[in-house]
């Protein structure tokens, strides 16, 4: 079972390599993390993205609960939250697929940041079921290079949550 | 007052309650031992082993409740501290390491002398601090503390930069602490609570099991009165010897892998277990799915990650362990008729303990040709002192003196449950003395386990520390031989430690006492003679090469698949 979990951490040196050690060290997977500071300065906000059963995901929450520089830590459940991942993929675009690749970009409402005469640069936004469906379309076409930062997640409603 | 970076140190530490640490100087620390020189309010013990210290440090917590402190210096001193840092996490006691670092300028330029030691230790402290800022130090030293002790006790490391010792600041220990990321859980819920003396009460055939939580929570006496209230049986775990007195009829002495066969079969037949500051340990389960199959289980912890880490647990209650059992108390003394009629009713269980403990009791083959270590732990517990500190190393040893030495008092045995650090004893019981120098303290450890810090017996003579060390001496790495002997095909591979050494004359080219006894009729007047002699004696015992410790369940199997003769 994938799960979002989002962890406020305070601001300090070594504090993402406790919770990636804890991962590591307790034998729990990472599919992605991503991190960056809020709108308070001594914070810094995580988002993992994590598996497995239920246990191990209670587990999971406790074990990062128990590190003395975690603050809090929301398991986003089912539709709780929202989330949003950004990919820069760079494509073969020759020829015939220089205008189907504009179509999917198009459709997907992402933007093309880089052109050359041999390929387009793409910016997406998006679920992370969005990107791998974008992803899906484009690969026929000549993926060069993706890059993905792997989703932040933010609660759904008009709490806000900080420290 | 404006203090440089060291003075700062020490004042914080005489201001935390710090008589005595444990420390090794070196070039990062230079400054610290500096001030350390003129400073009088603080005991300096210089073990011979950064290592030892460390284990000093968490002898002389566990035996006092205190937060233990140990100082070394950066690079191989600091990772020399490792294997004490882990011991102390494994079984969750209360340090403080001070570790040199190199310059801050210096830092990540693999300078000499330099190691991350905060990366090396981060999976084996509660939390460490980095000092960049001498106006950081004394709130990092004040959390430090706070952290170190409250929760679920562990070891805390500050890693203390040169330049740092030397900065000047003005100095003023913080009153309080706030952490916003740290607040334990201390008051169980109350609801819970009651709900748990319901279930209890409910029972037809409960079993406490009893872990070092209670020990550190000072949470001995509420077990003991709520225990014999309910007229509940208890088991211990290694670490939670001592928490409940073994001379109770009551108590089944420990349970799991060299349990007794009580206990073991009790835990088996239960329909409910209440865990106390336990955390269900592999080597007190045993093979998971079979362990307490016809119990609903309560579990009592500080920490919540223990909750259903290894378990399923019917009422989870998080919090400090004696607050937790004081609660359970007054509940029950409540309802103090429906309590007496349930401890009544408990009798047909307490009977069938009682055929347990009568048809396997804990038990040895005597012998009048050679010595039966479980012979030495009967004496050495008949002729000590009732409130002496008994320190062991891990193996055979140990197990035998977990369960023949009778624990009636918490924080009377130190010993290395979790980590099952060879090595241990002799630091950890040097530890205790230096707390408790008019203590008896003794360290019951096996041939190997003491060649693995036996540089401290000069630690010991330096400080007049009265330690007396008792030698199970088979040649033999035991407990290895052991499991070789039964599950290898006696395939003695490595095991055997040829070289015999002469440790009376070890002890007195160290100026110590050495005593040695061949014959069982030689053992008591040997302890008696060691025990009599001021100053650090080592009492070597030549035991029976090949005895074994029994029962046994073997790894992976279900409690109740003792291996009772062998």
């Amino acid at each position: 079972m994938q799960h979002t979990i989002t962890v406020l951490v305070e601001n300090e040196f070594g504090v993402l390599s406790r919770v990636a050690g804890l991962f590591s060290g307790r034998g729990f997977n990472i599919d992605s993390l991503s991190v960056a500071p809020t709108n308070e300065d001594t914070l810094s906000r995580m988002t993992i993205v994590t598996r497995g059963d239920e246990q191990i995901l209670e587990q999971i929450s406790k074990q990062l609960n128990k590190l003395i520089d975690v603050i809090k830590v929301i398991d986003f459940t089912d539709g709780s939250a929202i989330e949003r991942e950004m990919a820069l993929i760079k494509v073969t675009a020759e020829d015939v697929s220089r205008a189907e690749v504009l179509r999917i970009v198009d459709i997907f409402r992402a933007k093309i940041i880089d052109v050359t005469p041999k390929s387009y640069t793409i910016e997406a936004t998006g679920a992370p079921a969005k990107i791998d469906a974008i992803l899906e379309l484009l690969r026929p076409l000549g993926l060069k290079e993706l890059v993905r930062t792997g989703p932040v997640a933010i609660g759904r409603g008009a709490k806000g949550w900080k420290g | 007052m404006k203090m440089n970076g060291a003075r700062i140190l020490l004042e914080c530490l005489k201001l935390e309650g710090v008589e005595t640490v444990f420390g090794y100087p070196g070039g990062t620390v230079i400054n610290l031992y500096d001030e350390l020189f003129s400073f009088k309010d603080i005991r300096h013990i210089l073990p011979r082993h950064e290592q030892a210290g460390v284990h000093a440090a968490d002898g002389y917590a566990r035996a006092t409740g205190k937060v233990g402190v140990a100082i070394a210096t950066s690079g191989p001193g600091a990772t020399n501290t490792i294997t004490g840092i882990a011991t102390a996490y494994m079984d969750s006691i209360p340090l403080v390491i001070i570790t040199g670092q190199v310059p801050t300028a210096l830092i990540g330029n693999d300078a000499f002398q330099e190691v991350d030691i905060i990366g090396i230790t981060r999976p084996c402290t509660k939390h460490s601090f980095l000092v960049k800022d001498v106006k950081d130090l004394a709130t990092i030293v004040k959390k430090a503390f706070y952290i170190a002790r409250s929760g679920r006790p562990g070891p805390v490391l500050i890693d203390f930069p040169k330049d740092v010792q030397i900065a000047v600041t003005e100095f003023e220990y913080p009153e309080s602490v706030d952490i916003r990321g740290y607040k334990p859980t201390v008051e169980g819920h109350p609801r819970q609570i009651e709900k748990a003396v319901s279930m209890i009460l409910a029972s037809r055939k409960p079993v406490i099991y009893v872990g070092g939580g209670v020990v550190l929570a000072n949470g001995a006496e509420e077990l003991t009165a709520l225990a014999r209230k309910l007229g509940a049986p208890v088991t211990t775990t290694l670490m939670g010897l001592g928490s409940f007195p073994e001379n109770d009829p009551l108590s089944l002495g420990l349970l799991g892998m060299h349990g007794t066969y009580c206990a073991n079969m009790a835990v088996t037949d239960c329909d409910l277990l209440v865990a106390v500051g336990a955390r269900f340990d592999d080597r007190v389960t045993g093979k998971i799915a079979t362990f307490a199959p016809h119990a609903k289980i309560i579990h009592v912890d500080v920490d919540p990650t223990s909750i259903k880490k290894n378990v399923r647990v019917d009422l989870p209650i998080v919090g400090d362990v004696k607050g937790v059992l004081a609660r359970m108390l007054k509940v029950a003394t409540e309802q103090s008729a429906k309590v007496k009629e349930f401890a009544k009713e408990l009798a047909p269980w307490r009977g069938e303990i009682e055929a347990w403990r009568t048809k396997h009791p804990l038990g040895y083959k005597p012998s009048t040709s050679v010595i039966k270590p479980q012979l030495v732990i009967q004496k050495l517990r008949e002729l000590s002192d009732p409130d002496a500190i008994v320190a062991t190393d891990v193996g055979q040893h140990q197990m035998w003196t977990a369960q023949f030495f009778q624990f009636n008092k918490p924080r009377t045995l130190l010993s290395s449950g979790g980590l099952g650090t060879m090595g241990y004893g002799l630091p950890a019981a040097m530890g205790a003395q230096a707390a408790f120098p008019k203590r008896q303290v003794m360290v019951i450890c096996g041939d190997g386990g003491f060649q693995m810090n036996m540089q401290e017996i000069a630690t010991l003579v330096q400080n007049r520390l009265p330690v007396k060390i008792i030698i199970l001496n088979n040649n033999f790495l035991g407990m290895v031989r052991q499991w070789q002997e039964l599950f290898f095909d006696k395939r003695y591979s490595q095991t055997c430690m040829e070289l015999p050494i002469d440790f009376v004359k070890l002890a007195e080219a160290f100026g110590a006492k050495g005593l040695r006894a061949t014959k069982p009729s030689e053992v008591e007047a040997v302890i008696k003679e060691g025990f009599t002699t001021p100053g650090p004696v080592i009492m070597e015992f030549k035991i029976a090469r090949e005895e074994k410790v029994l029962p046994m369940v073997p790894a992976g199997a279900s409690l109740n698949e003792m291996v009772l003769n062998a």
